[in-house]
């Protein structure tokens, strides 16, 4: 069944981009309505930031010495001062591996 | 030649490599690239896929990340709706992130071009063939790598760099805040659904800074 929710994921992605090019009239989209989409990401990502760091997999918090959330902290202070996209993970990935080997 | 805002090739890489890593096959690793072709929520849909949500979670999921395309496809529309069906096709499908601002400013500068949509095919199929290349280069990469190296968190790292930049604006700061608070609590709701029910959330929360306070979202 994957291949159907591929497919259907992939109809509904290309919809969303043909969305506006297929009418003819894009102003549809109010200006509120646009303002609120250039929040989307921050509004969706978090989402899956937060769980994947600060819960284990059955959704228990962590604890305190769990390398990945002093891992993401590290990273959370590289990239905003960096603003790089690749350093803020690769300073996440490598910070991890050294507080585990710390931790362990 | 084209000033990629977003490195896509390290971003392919990585969900090439997470795609294995968390248990789909090379195959549908890679077809995802090819039938979705969005990096972020091609991850998305691969953790819940692997997490065991319901298909209308995981397909939800997709739309509410991919929803910032309505976005760029308004902005491009007044630049694309002459064109004839195929072409609007082909370049809708090719609409990216990175395509959508490189080619907006290319048509903002060169007005008098007469044929300026073979610029967004340019730059948007290179994007798209890079992205297939360095997903293929991860899956492969994905097979040797360790898991004991726990490239799976490079899944909230991944997210953590798209918004890194937005961390210093308080309306943004605001609206992460309500987002990640909320799938804490959302996390052991059904179906997985705490990912659309924080999005939500988070947007009402956008809604009324926009309208009550204009001030801080400007």
């Amino acid at each position: 069944m994957i291949w159907l929710w591929i497919s259907i994921a992939g109809l509904v992605t290309f919809f969303t981009r043909y969305s506006m090019v297929a009418f003819v009239n894009p102003k549809s989209l109010s200006k509120t309505t646009r303002k609120i989409l250039t929040y989307v990401p921050s509004a969706v990502f978090p989402a899956i930031i937060f769980p994947a760091v600060f819960l284990d997999k059955k959704g228990f918090f962590v604890s305190i010495e769990n390398p990945q959330i002093w891992a993401f902290v590290i990273a959370v202070v590289v990239g905003y001062y960096f603003k790089n996209i690749i350093l803020t993970i690769a300073t996440g990935l490598i910070s991890f591996w050294v507080f585990s080997y710390l931790f362990h | 030649m084209i000033p990629l805002t977003i490195p896509v090739i390290p971003f392919g890489v990585i969900y090439g490599v997470i795609g294995v890593e968390i248990g789909l096959s090379p195959l549908v690793t890679f077809a995802m690239s090819f039938i979705i072709f969005a990096g972020s929520s091609q991850i998305a849909f691969a953790q819940l896929y692997t997490a065991g949500a319901s298909p209308l979670v995981m397909i939800g999921s997709v739309a509410a990340i991919n929803s910032r395309h309505f976005l760029y496809s308004a902005v491009l529309a007044q630049y694309l709706n002459k064109l004839n069906f195929y072409w609007r096709v082909i370049l809708s499908y090719l609409m990216t992130d990175q395509a959508f601002s490189v080619s907006l400013s290319y048509f903002k500068k060169n007005k008098k071009n007469t044929h300026p949509h073979f610029h967004m095919l340019g730059s948007g199929f290179t994007l798209w063939f890079l992205w297939q290349l360095s997903t293929l280069v991860g899956i492969i990469l994905g097979n040797v790598v360790p898991e004991e190296l726990g490239l799976t968190f490079a899944i909230p790292l991944t997210f953590l760099s798209l918004i890194i930049s937005e961390l210093k604006k308080l309306d943004h700061l605001i609206i992460i805040i309500t987002s990640g608070m909320a799938s804490l609590v959302a996390y052991n709701f059904p179906f997985k659904i705490y990912i659309i029910i924080s999005a939500l959330i988070a947007l009402c929360v956008a809604y009324i800074l926009i309208t009550k306070f204009k001030k801080v979202s400007q």
